[in-house]
């Protein structure tokens, strides 16, 4: 090896090392140190105590568990699905040539910027079964309109339709990757006759397939993580009768009021390892559907 | 000029020598407002007694305590021991002890205060064994509270009551309850009009509630403990599990009675229509709510928000031909403790010791318009004391029939179970038999397993 060789990798090493370090003690050693303590019993305040896998088998037989799987599983599949629906919608809308559209492209893009906390706090007051905006707006209409997050049958939904309010991130994705789709195969699809939906269908939707493919992914994952709507908005209980006790909101009890680190530990790997199915699983399905023009 | 200049240099530099250096201590505590300014009364007349003894002795090295305030201090505090960096002293909830205590995140005072020759017969026995688990004591009570039932007056008088008597058993309270729920009625001639009782033939949609007398769910902070006021409990010592005791049924069953008289999604938006709890749109203060259950600290708020109410304070009813359960409350407790691995724990128990004798504890307890955890209580205490109810509340802390959170290290999971079960109770989803029965069963089988994990962690 030159001199000039052995200099270069010194220098890309000492580039590298400050993400390194960063990856070896903020996310490897976490994740190991996890694994291990979730074979343990963990008070945090005193040393581990090695139990093998009982916390895993204990996690099964755990009814509290497959209800917050069940809940989240719900949210995340609502969430992904509105999501999709709303953000793609709405990017295609601003993807039209009108006068001001800069104005509208911020409008709808602004709610994603405020905090989650805050956000919570004004859908709290929005979906208030008495006074709030929404069963205002329904009385108005003729309908009565539920308690929402009073109500078993309707607070899930309510925190799904909220997911909405953070639809701008995946918005400005896709209008990205719509302003990419080039103009001459719109051309050829108008002179071949395709009206829009075919259009849609045939040109826009393959051609930022990697887009979609990329933010279903984000939001799966974003979705079997939620927690600070529920603690925020129904308590740590999830309450009304648990309806909104999410997975992540679940392993914040164990882990942080109950002191059971351990048992928290392996729900967190339980958690990890189905978003790595799930995420290999749409990576998979990817492949059938997913153009990449390059 | 200068010679005189440096002189006095000297001079001061050398008795600053001369001087101990102050040990400094750091304490946290978890009350803002009023209750964190009374504290810091206590911390000053403290700090300035130790600079005073020090004058006097130069020996001595004056104790400086540091208060900080710290929100959520149950959880900081446990991350604080955890990371090896606790205070010398916090201030903490009495219901946090056990699972502290079994956590190993406190100093057994035990050894200090038998040193110092701490009487514990001086408390009130009840708020004295909040801070004793498995047989040590791990904290000493300093604030006490007591809950009772907080009537309005006004309500009272138009509905035609006599607001000088509260009632004593629960079916007077539920009949008192009837009579102080107030509907406004739409007439199918579109007319509205006002009518009292529960109106069980009037559609939901034709009526509309105005005032609740009495509801279980408001606030709904001591819903875990219905129970206690039936005789029930929610423990049978340290290791069995007693949710499902018949008393408790009878409890919640009557809990349920209230969901059944004014309908579930009546009160769910009645209540949606409360305001926070410390506002002037609070249920209570509003008059929404004629009947409540409430603390000590409540006289407070109705002094801040609702300056011109008028209210009455009285024990919680008891179940009729029941008199035996007459004076039922729940008595907790601010205690203070001293953290595992504390950097100076004797300092810290030097103002622990200081906090506990009865001049500085009245003081404490006046400025938050509380009672004292001590037997002995001086006359000019109650001569100042702005709650005209405080005497009742004392008296209901010291009842034989006073319960608290009950000492587990499980409690925040049972804590959590009971708030879904009284969840599922209070929506009718469930009985109070399927919803307590499920709670016992998890319960018993989470208080096992806590069992296992401290039998493992210390196999003596």
């Amino acid at each position: 090896m030159s001199s000039l060789d052995s200099i270069n990798r010194r220098n890309g090493l000492l580039f590298c090392l400050p993400w390194l370090i960063g990856l070896t003690v903020f996310l490897l050693y976490p994740l190991v140190a996890a694994f291990y303590y979730s074979l343990c019993d963990y008070s945090v305040l005193l040393p581990p105590v090695f139990i093998g896998l009982d916390n895993y088998t204990d996690l099964m037989k755990d009814p509290l568990f497959w209800k917050s799987l069940w809940n989240t599983t719900y949210y995340a599949t609502g969430s992904v699905l509105l999501g999709l629906v709303v953000s793609l919608t709405l990017a295609l809308l601003l993807n039209t040539k009108v006068k001001a559209i800069g104005l509208y492209r911020t409008i709808f893009f602004l709610p994603s910027l405020m905090p989650v906390v805050a956000g919570s706090i004004l859908w709290l007051w929005m979906y208030n079964g008495q006074s709030g905006i929404i069963n205002t707006g329904l009385h108005h209409i003729g309908i009565t309109g539920p308690a929402w997050l009073a109500d078993p049958a309707w607070a899930k939904t309510a925190i799904v339709l909220m997911a909405v309010w953070g639809a701008g991130n995946a918005m400005v994705i896709y209008l990205a990757g719509l302003q990419d789709v080039p103009t001459h195969l719109y051309e050829a699809a108008i002179i071949d006759g395709a009206g829009f939906w075919k259009r849609l269908i045939h040109v826009t939707i393959p051609m930022i397939s990697p887009v979609i493919y990329f933010n279903v992914v984000l939001s799966i994952i974003g979705g079997f993580q939620a927690f600070t709507q529920a603690f925020i908005m129904t308590g740590s209980t999830g309450a009304p009768e648990r309806s909104t006790l999410f997975y992540v909101l679940n392993l914040y009890n164990v882990g942080f009021q109950d002191l059971r680190m351990g048992y928290a530990s392996a729900m967190a790997w339980v958690l990890f390892i189905v978003i790595l199915i799930l995420t290999f699983a749409a990576t998979r399905l990817s492949q059938r559907w997913v153009t990449y023009d390059r | 000029m200068t010679v005189a200049l440096a002189a006095a240099c000297l001079w001061s530099c050398s008795a600053a020598q001369d001087k101990q250096a102050p040990r400094r201590i750091t304490y946290w505590e978890k009350w803002t407002g009023f209750e964190g300014e009374a504290m810091d009364a206590v911390v000053d007349d403290f700090n300035a007694k130790e600079v005073a003894h020090a004058k006097v002795d130069p020996n001595y090295a004056p104790i400086e305590v540091e208060k900080v305030t710290v929100s959520n201090v149950e959880q900081k505090l446990l991350i604080a021991i955890a990371g090896g960096n606790p205070p010398d002293l916090a201030g903490n909830y009495s219901f946090y002890v056990a699972a502290y205590a079994d956590g190993g995140a406190l100093t057994d005072l035990g050894p200090m205060l038998q040193k110092a020759g701490f009487d514990r017969s001086a408390y009130i026995e009840h708020y004295m064994k909040l801070g004793e688990y498995r047989g040590k004591t791990w904290a000493v009570p300093i604030v006490p509270a007591s809950i009772a039932l907080l009537t309005n007056k006004r309500l009272f008088k138009e509905a035609g009551l006599d607001p000088e008597k509260p009632p004593t058993t629960i079916e007077e309270l539920d009949d008192f309850a009837q009579k102080l729920t107030k509907w406004e009625v739409t007439l199918p001639n579109g007319e509205k009009k006002i009518e009292s009782g529960y109106l069980p033939d009037v559609p939901a949609s034709q009526k509309r509630l105005l005032q609740a007398g009495f509801l279980p769910g408001e606030p709904g902070w001591w819903s875990y403990g219905w129970g206690y006021f039936f005789g029930g409990s929610l423990v049978d010592g340290p290791d069995k599990i007693t949710a499902a005791d018949p008393a408790n049924l009878r409890a919640y069953d009557w809990v349920a009675s209230y969901s059944k008289n004014l309908g579930i999604d009546v009160i769910k938006r009645f209540r949606s229509g409360f305001g926070n709890f410390a506002s002037p749109q609070n249920a209570f203060l509003s008059g929404k709510v004629a009947m409540v259950l409430q603390g000590v600290w409540m006289h407070n708020f109705i002094e801040k928000y609702a300056p011109g109410l008028q209210w009455a304070a009285a024990p919680f009813p008891y179940p009729a031909g029941h008199p035996e359960l007459a004076f039922t409350t729940n008595a907790d407790a601010d205690v203070l403790v001293i953290p595992k691995d504390s950097p100076h724990p004797e300092e810290a128990f030097e103002f622990m010791k200081y906090v506990s004798t009865q001049p500085v504890l009245e003081k404490l307890c006046l400025g938050q318009q509380k009672f004292t955890p001590l037997k002995a209580v001086s006359d000019h205490f109650w001569s100042v004391h702005p709650n005209p109810y405080i005497r009742l509340f004392r008296e209901l802390g010291m009842s034989k029939n006073a319960f608290s959170i009950p000492q587990t290290g499980i409690w925040n999971e049972y804590n959590r179970e009971m708030g879904n079960a009284v969840d599922l109770i209070q929506n009718m989803t469930q009985t109070p038999e399927v919803a307590l029965t499920d709670v016992q069963t998890k319960m018993q089988a989470a208080l096992d397993r806590n069992r296992r994990i401290l039998a493992r962690r210390d196999p003596k």
